[in-house]
């Protein structure tokens, strides 16, 4: 699985899926893609009839080798490619691609260490990719995974992650305005007593990756290491752009 | 540029890190840089390129130290050319390829 490749693929929309209110899954048939790790992404290249042209970078919740590859992107109402995305983009559909990026928000099944994730909103994406990496292979390291969204209906993947039956794998919940009934903390953003509680200690020397808004990834970041994790042991990767 | 966004409340500070700098830079570094260490010449701060400081829009990039926020490097392309200016970057070291 090279990295590196500046190239640009012609991807093909292969399906896509509601998956929010604002948020949708997409499935892409990349003739030449050369497999990728979880954790990484990709640039989306989108070009106006005018020959304007627009570059994202997208988080891919699937891995390993083959030629399909799913998105999973939220709609930025002032932005200019994601209500494409989300609103417009048809199976059969084309556009460009460039990737997999990315060697260093990576996990490899070969890590044998406890692994924390923490997502804001679609930052649960590259993280996705990991739980299911970690869950399909024979890797047993604890994992835990705090997920902070707006609401229940606001997360992505949230059948998937609450369907997941493996002593050694949790999931947590943080929600910031509205909680399903009887939910027994207190709506808003993570703080360091939410953190605290709701993921693995620092004593157990976790590798944390942590993904999401810019603001959001700096807040737990700070937490993270106010609450005694050591800086090289956070990896974050930040989105925002529209 | 701060922008909030009015469905999720989720605030875009308009800055980015080196992941998502990362995919236009392939073409000129010809290796991903993500895990590469860069060095800052200024305060000294040294990690990995995806931690840093980056802003980006059509015109091209900007990289900042995360320590002191001084500029590393700086991408500007265009239909007349590209240029890239390596202002306080002190050191790129890159890792044994796999």
């Amino acid at each position: 699985m090279a990295s590196g490749v500046s190239r640009w693929l012609t991807a093909t929309v292969a399906r896509v899926a509601p998956a929010t209110p604002h948020g949708r899954i997409l499935l892409l048939d990349v003739p030449g893609w050369p497999g990728n790790r979880p954790g990484q992404h990709l640039d989306v290249r989108l070009t106006a009839e005018d020959g304007y042209q627009a570059e994202r970078s997208y988080s891919i919740a699937s891995s390993g080798d083959g030629e399909t590859v799913e998105l999973a992107v939220d709609e930025l109402p002032d932005g200019e490619v994601s209500p494409y995305l989300v609103e417009d983009v048809q199976p059969g559909d084309q556009l460009e691609v460039r990737g997999p990026i990315g060697a260093y928000f990576v996990w490899r099944e070969t890590q044998d260490e406890p692994v924390q994730l923490i997502a804001g909103g679609s930052g649960v994406v590259p993280l996705v990719a990991i739980a299911r990496a970690r869950l399909a292979s024979g890797n047993r390291s604890p994992f835990r995974m705090l997920y902070s969204v707006r609401s229940p209906e606001d997360a992505f993947y949230a059948a998937e992650l609450a369907a997941i039956d493996d002593p050694g794998f949790r999931v947590d919940w943080a929600y910031t305005r509205h909680a399903p009934e009887a939910w027994p903390h207190p709506l808003g953003r993570v703080t360091p007593e939410s953190v605290a509680r709701d993921t693995i200690p620092a004593a157990d020397d976790p590798l944390v990756y942590v993904c999401g808004p810019t603001g959001f990834v700096e807040a737990v970041s700070h937490i993270l290491v106010d609450l005694g994790h050591a800086p090289g042991r956070i990896k974050t990767e930040r989105f925002g752009g529209a | 540029m701060v922008r909030m966004n009015p469905r999720t409340g989720l605030v875009d500070v308009g800055r980015l890190d080196g992941n998502a700098a990362a995919g236009v830079l392939s073409g000129l570094f010809r290796v991903d840089l993500t895990a590469a260490v860069v060095a800052c010449r200024r305060c000294g701060e040294r990690g990995p390129f995806a931690e840093v400081v980056a802003e980006l829009d059509p015109e091209g990039l900007i990289v900042l130290c995360r320590g002191c926020r001084h500029t590393l490097l700086t991408y500007v392309h265009g239909p007349g050319g590209a240029s890239l200016t390596l202002d306080g970057l002190g050191a790129i070291e890159l890792p044994a390829t796999e």
